[in-house]
């Protein structure tokens, strides 16, 4: 089953079809997250559903699954950028939330600040309209297959 | 409304009141003003991979935040809106598919402004948890309800 993961890699790479990636984690694609090619790096974006309100008195987004967007983000940045072959394991991960989630969609991307021979250190950024108004940042270490 | 009927309510309207857990399929397992559990079931779509058979860690996550909420609003006494300003994983194991997730949450400490919650999360048994985590909440309503002299 290895060879899917680099099937969808090759896919990502060479043709910008990110969303192959998507469609190997079943969370993921439950979610609805999309996955696109932006200036040359891994964007993805989380569109607007009722369903994923958590309090539908101010239809403000559930903390859990903006958390839940972004650890899979980074995910899915270590997937593309690394030539693993198998899911990264998540050690840990923390979230700050910035601002309220409005009705709207979600957008993100990761920076992987460290990478060593078994572990990985990821940076997450998620806004709605303004990259540089960020409505949560979290961190996560990954171990990484090769350390298995 | 004194606390017992305060707890029932809130056990009866929480899940049913966020779209998001009832698409879900949480279930309230206990509530009590010291502590919530929540458990979350058992599907194919919180797969992180096909392969592994590993639950993906976002759904932990998502689990934990709503247990945490829960946990800080039954220690409050009363409904009212809380914003989550923090959230801290650690995976302690891997959890597979097959296997209900449960999360236990405890409001630790509480003031005016701010909650802080601690969470353990296991699959079969609760002394070898899958997951620990910490929370902090503010009370939004708490400057409100000061105003308002409450």
């Amino acid at each position: 089953m290895n060879g899917s993961w680099n099937e969808a890699r090759r896919a990502a790479r060479a043709d910008g079809d990110y969303q192959a990636l998507v469609e190997r984690i079943p969370y993921a694609r439950f979610l609805g997250i999309r996955a696109t090619r932006h200036d040359g790096g891994l964007r993805t974006c989380l569109p607007f559903r009722e369903s994923l309100v958590g309090n539908p008195r101010r239809r403000a987004w559930h903390g859990g699954v903006t958390a839940a967007f972004m650890e899979n983000t980074a995910l899915l940045q270590l997937l593309l950028q690394l030539d693993e072959d198998r899911m990264p394991k998540s050690i840990d991960f923390a979230i700050d939330y910035l601002l309220p989630g409005r009705p709207d969609d979600l957008h993100a991307d990761c920076t992987v600040s460290r990478l060593g021979s078994r572990v990985a250190q990821a940076m997450i950024r998620c806004w709605q309209s303004d990259p540089g108004r960020p409505i949560a940042i979290a961190r996560g270490h990954f171990l990484l297959s090769s350390s298995a | 409304m004194d606390t017992s009927s305060f707890i029932a309510s809130l056990r009866e309207r929480y899940l049913e009141l966020s779209p998001h857990m009832s698409e879900c399929g949480l279930e309230i397992a206990h509530l009590s003003t010291d502590s919530a559990t929540l458990v979350l079931p058992s599907r194919e779509d919180w797969l992180g991979d096909a392969e592994s058979g590993r639950f993906n860690p976002g759904v932990i996550t998502m689990l934990v935040d709503n247990t945490a909420g829960l946990a800080v609003i039954a220690r409050a006494g009363r409904r009212e809106p809380i914003a989550t300003l923090d959230l801290r994983m650690d995976y302690l194991r891997p959890a597979f598919i097959g296997t209900p997730v449960s999360c236990r949450a405890q409001c630790i400490r509480m003031t005016r402004s701010i909650a802080f919650a601690h969470a353990v999360i296991w699959q079969d048994d609760e002394h070898t948890p899958i997951a620990t985590a910490q929370g902090v909440f503010m009370r939004s309503g708490a400057r409100q309800q000061q105003a308002a002299g409450a």
